[in-house]
């Protein structure tokens, strides 16, 4: 009996290797260990024992049958890992198939541009302010100490409504209109981005395009306070390795006034074509507020300072995305805009 | 402005290259825009004397040229030009010699002669492109002479680039002041021989109108030769961009260039009675100008006349009459100081601008018009173009007197944020011509003739800041009360938008704020329609941008057709800007924000993904995406038809409670036909002032999740086409009572089984309570109240 238990063990592990599948496996198990199986038969003839064999044949055969058992499972999940490779193996996708495509749209880059600045000054407690884009004679010249007949005025070819109206050639008429509304109180720090027109229409100019005015008026602003802000600014625009230049130059509303250059964002100061090999790219005009601009709009120019400057956004933006012709920006080619 | 370094040299010594020079400038506002150095390659080129041309025995094409180079023996050159005469003067390039591009000179061989250099032409000397023959020098040079010094290419030139402040800067000597000051050293004395007697014999100067005419000095020359003036000023003159003429005008243009004031020559003997007169212009009065066109003229204008006719436009132009011509035997030399504005309008008014004008326009010296009348004089005397009259007329009704001005080294200070020593800003100033004087306050300055445009304190805390150097001044960043750097709600709620619809799908443009008058044709506009009252420019670059858009939407179906045709099929885009209403009683047009969408084609497919169309459903899907997300109730969607520009059964008002907030919809077939767009294409402008206005619910208010299961259910009914869905989702939550949570459309279909003029609609359901777990019981008395509802109301069936 007990050499039939060894041999029923040792068939079921010789089958065992050549069971393939979970389907065989089980019919492996219902064969031996199955109600009629092979190992349930032979225990039923254990009534023919003595009842001193019966327990050592008991105790063999219930190790024999957990023996079974053991290597019928251990032979399952070997199985089932078999399986599950051979499923994984099937299940193979083409990885390099494109993925689906989302529908996203993007910002314009002129609106990403002036948000990035427009940030920047934010953390520079700066608010921002919005005027007018068909603006009188007053404020886009007059109060800005640019009375008629002013040589300075050819530097802006205006559109004209009328003798009076026109659309404004700067976004510096919302200094005029800010400091109205808050004169004598300081301190007043504010950007104001819009868009300006002047007849002009090439690769570098067009006749609608974007700025960005930013003044401040306090009891002690300084020219200093000028540099340092802007060299703030452009550092972070830029990068904050961004040399600057700050080149004497004329606005009739501003006195000391500063064209800005900065390092060539290109070749860093080396000289290319870009910078048109001086090593640098002017960005922005910028000076001390005129004191006859503040005087007209009810500051004491004895009391009070401030500084203001202006700079273009197609500018920035072309030197910041390497755009080399500005009408790109308003012909809105769809393959031009996705790249943003 | 152009600079010759070589002329600027005869009036300061300048220690340091060109290129450093032009830094130098750049850094104290005087803007050096490039340096031309047209020699810098050029070296060993001589002068030589054409003696023989002879044929190439062997070449018909080459010629055999003896040339004296000043070394005894001539010299035996072969070329291929033919343009020199015997006795030429030409350059001559010997072995060794260096031309442009780096070309070395060698002996050669040709055919058989052997060639010592070669004569050279324009290009290879690096002055301009003529390459037509050898370049003929003038017939008085010595021979053997470096060619460098005589035709300019042993100087280098500044181009400047000028701010209209500083007019004083248009001349070699207004530059010379500024490397003065730069290299802390004197201007050198110019010479200009001043006459004893204040008349000239038969001269008689009248200035009528003195606010327009400060000062007028002339001077006489007679016996004049009227020929050609000496190379060594027609070189300086070309490199400065100035057409030699002859020796007379000539001079003229170079005392302009020399010292900023601007010269007039007269033919004498065409003045009548020798008397000149300064006067406005008659109204009605006409004249021919040098250029031979006859010129209206106004009582704006100044005239210099004579006492029968006009002969000048003061500053601006001579006549045609008293033009300086071969035959002028005495000349009568012009040097004036005009009034600034009369001269710029007059410019502006006749179109005609100068280099004259220019500098009056700014404001010339008037202290220096004698000097430059003397220097104009002794010029001429030296060429031997005329005999100088004795005296000059100097008609100066006003002498100049100094504006004085109090300068406080302390507010300089304060201003620039820096501490200039006070002996530093008396240095400054004192080398600026300023004349600084101790003060109570302060410094008192005189302001020189020459700078007209310093006319308060702060045009000196200027002119210290530049000279003491910007690069000195220390950045700092402001100091005091701090102010909040936010954004307003307005601003916030704008580009949340933007961003909000960028995730929808849409991309931005930026489009032109003037549009074609054409437009409005295009999109179907009544003709008395309010939308055509636009604001018109008077001066537009083109009748396309000739008035100011009252719709923001047309602009952006411009660049759908743009795109379409460059096969860009698939787009939607938006644009938010401003759109201009005239206004009745303000000359300023109300500005109004508005939002505009347009879409066509459709979603982007791909190989595991339908395209969807970009269609109504689609815009109207992102109007309610974006309300929802900025915290408006939902918006309505009012069936329209009354917009011209729109489908009429394919469009709605979008609105909110009274507001109307502007239209959307699918455009009309004569709008996508006059754009050539394709079928089907949705656009929306929504006016974005009112939106802004709305009260939305800005602070979001959490919501309990739910504890208890929900119980779903589906129902569908055969409902007549023309009754909208809106009506039916009402109904249906109407019947479904508080507990009906959600209403989901989940089908529409019309075809078989459904009989024509119906539809089926399909609903899920979802119904939930907050404090327990639904029965069916409860749910199906809802689900008979909604069927109930909708039969009586609708005549809905059921769909089982």
């Amino acid at each position: 009996m007990l050499e039939r238990l060894e041999e029923i063990a040792q068939e079921v592990e010789s089958s065992l290797a050549q069971i393939d599948s979970l389907e065989q496996l089980e019919e492996l198990r219902i064969r031996y260990l199955g109600k009629k199986g092979v190992l349930t038969q032979v225990l039923r003839g254990m009534g023919g024992l003595s009842p001193q064999e019966r327990p050592l044949v008991g105790k063999a055969a219930n190790e024999v049958k957990a023996r079974i058992e053991g290597a019928l499972t251990a032979r399952a999940s070997t199985l089932k890992e078999l399986e599950k490779a051979r499923r994984l193996q099937t299940e193979r996708i083409d990885v390099t198939l494109p993925g689906t495509r989302q529908f996203l749209g993007t910002k314009h880059p002129l609106t990403i541009v002036r948000e990035e600045i427009e940030d920047i000054f934010l953390g520079l407690g700066f608010m921002i302010v919005e005027g007018p884009e068909v603006e009188t004679d007053y404020y886009n010249f007059e109060a800005l100490n640019l009375p008629k007949d002013h040589p300075a005025r050819d530097m802006q070819d205006t559109f004209f409504f009328g003798p009076e109206v026109l659309l404004r050639t700067h976004t510096s008429p919302v200094q005029v209109r800010t400091f109205e509304k808050t004169a004598p109180r300081v301190p007043l720090k504010i950007i104001a981005p819009g868009r300006v027109y002047r007849r002009d229409d090439d690769a570098t100019h067009s006749p609608m395009f974007h700025q960005v005015e930013g003044f401040a008026v306090d009891e002690r602003i300084t020219f200093g306070d000028l540099k340092g802000t802007l060299t703030t600014f452009a550092r972070q625009m830029f990068s904050p390795q961004t040399k600057m230049r700050f080149r004497p130059s004329y606005f009739p509303f501003t006195e000391p006034s500063a064209e800005v250059d900065i390092s060539c964002v290109i070749c860093g100061g080396g000289g290319c074509r870009v910078c048109s090999h001086t090593g640098w790219l002017e960005i922005l005009g910028s000076g001390m507020i005129h004191p006859r601009v503040l005087e007209i709009s009810g500051y004491d120019s004895e009391k009070v300072t401030g500084f203001a400057f202006g700079m273009g956004i197609e500018r920035i933006a072309m030197l910041k995305y390497g755009i080399d012709d500005m009408r790109l920006f308003f012909d809105n080619d769809m393959r031009f805009l996705a790249q943003f | 402005m152009r600079v010759s370094l070589n002329w600027l040299k005869e009036f300061v010594d300048v220690p340091v290259s060109a290129g450093e020079l032009a830094d130098r400038l750049t850094l104290v506002g005087v803007a050096v825009e490039a340096v031309e150095e047209p020699g810098r390659e050029i070296e060993g080129v001589t002068t030589g004397r054409v003696l023989e041309i002879e044929r190439h025995p062997n070449a018909d094409r080459l010629v055999i040229c003896q040339v004296d180079v000043g070394r005894g023996e001539p010299v035996t050159i072969v070329t291929g030009a033919h343009n020199m005469q015997v006795n030429d003067i030409v350059p001559v390039a010997l072995e060794g010699s260096k031309l442009t591009g780096g070309l070395v000179i060698k002996r050669a061989k040709f055919r058989g002669v052997s060639s010592s250099g070669m004569l050279c032409a324009a290009d290879e000397l690096g002055i301009g492109e003529d390459h037509e023959g050898i370049l003929i020098l003038p017939p008085d040079l010595p021979v053997g002479v470096d060619v460098k010094p005589l035709l300019g290419l042993d100087d280098s030139i500044l181009e400047l680039n000028l701010t209209p402040n500083r007019g004083d800067c248009l001349s070699i000597l207004g530059v010379a002041r500024e490397v003065a000051v730069i290299f802390n050293t004197e201007l050198k004395p110019v010479s200009g021989v001043e006459p004893a007697e204040s008349m000239i014999e038969g001269v008689r100067i009248d200035i009528e109108d003195e606010e327009l005419c400060r000062r007028y000095v002339a001077r006489m020359l007679k016996d004049v030769k009227i020929e050609p003036s000496p190379a060594w000023m027609q070189q300086r003159l070309t490199t400065l961009g100035v057409r030699p003429i002859s020796n007379i005008v000539d001079v003229t243009n170079y005392v302009m260039l020399e010292l900023g004031q601007p010269m007039h020559a007269f033919d004498f003997d065409r003045v009548t009675g020798g008397h000149v007169v300064v006067r406005r212009a008659r109204p009605g009065e006409r004249m021919v100008t040098l250029d031979g066109a006859e010129r209206r003229l106004t009582p704006e204008m100044l005239l210099i006349a004579d006492p029968a006719v006009a002969i000048g436009i003061a500053g601006v132009m001579g006549g045609l009459d008293s033009e300086v011509t071969a035959e002028t035997r005495t000349v009568l030399l012009e040097s004036a100081c005009f009034n600034p504005i009369s001269i710029r309008r007059t410019v502006r008014d006749l179109g005609l601008r100068s280099e004259a004008s220019l500098r009056f326009e700014k404001g010339v010296d008037l202290e220096g018009c004698l000097w430059a009348a003397n220097r104009a004089v002794e010029l001429l005397e030296q060429m031997g173009a005329g005999k100088a009259v004795s005296g000059a007329v100097d008609n100066y009704p006003a002498p100049y007197v100094p504006r004085t001005i109090l300068v406080r080294p302390e507010r300089v200070n304060q201003i620039l944020g820096v501490s200039v020593p006070r002996e530093e800003v008396v240095r400054i100033l004192e080398k600026l011509e300023f004349a600084p004087r101790e003060a109570d306050d302060g410094l008192l300055i005189s302001v020189p003739s020459h700078r007209p445009d310093v006319q308060r304190e702060i045009d000196l805390v200027e002119e210290v800041a530049r000279i003491y150097g910007y690069d000195r001044i220390e950045d700092t960043l402001p100091f005091g009360a701090t102010t909040p750097g936010i954004r307003t709600p307005e601003q916030l709620l704008l580009n949340q938008v933007r961003e909000l619809l960028a995730a929808c799908g849409l991309t931005e443009v930026v489009t032109y704020s003037f549009v074609s008058p054409g437009v409005f044709d295009r999109l179907g506009i009544p003709a008395d329609h309010a939308l055509r009252d636009t604001l018109a420019l008077q001066n537009p670059l083109s009748e396309d941008q000739s008035v100011m858009r009252t719709l923001l939407f047309p602009g952006l179906l411009e660049t759908f057709a743009r795109n379409y045709h460059r096969r860009n099929v698939d787009t939607a885009l938006f644009e938010v800007a401003t759109v201009f209403w005239r206004c009745a009683d303000d000359p300023l047009p109300e500005e109004r924000m508005v939002l505009a969408i347009a879409m066509m084609g459709g979603t982007p497919g791909g190989w595991n993904l339908a395209k969807r169309p970009l269609d109504f459903f689609q815009l109207k899907g992102v109007l309610e995406t974006v309300a929802q997300k900025i915290g408006l109730p939902p918006f309505e969607f009012v069936p329209g038809g009354e917009h011209p520009s729109f489908h009429p059964g394919r469009s709605a008002w979008v609105r909110l409670g009274d507001t109307v907030l502007g239209v959307m919809g699918e455009l009309h077939p004569d709008v996508l036909e006059a754009y050539e767009l394709p079928p089907g294409s949705v656009a929306c402008e929504l006016d974005f002032d009112q939106i802004i206005r709305l009260d939305r619910e800005t602070v979001k208010r959490y919501e309990g999740l739910p504890r208890y299961p929900s119980v779903e259910r589906d129902l569908a009914f055969v409902i007549e086409t023309a009754v909208p869905a809106l009506e039916v989702v009402a109904l249906i939550r109407k019947g479904g009572g508080p507990l009906l949570q959600e209403i989901t459309l989940f089908d529409v279909y019309q075809g078989k089984q459904v009989e024509e003029g119906y539809r089926s609609l399909a609903f899920a359901l979802r119904f939930q309570a907050p404090d327990r777990t639904l029965t069916d019981e409860e749910v199906n008395g809802n689900l008979d109240e909604i069927v109930r509802l909708l039969t009586e109301h609708t005549g809905a069936r059921l769909r089982k």
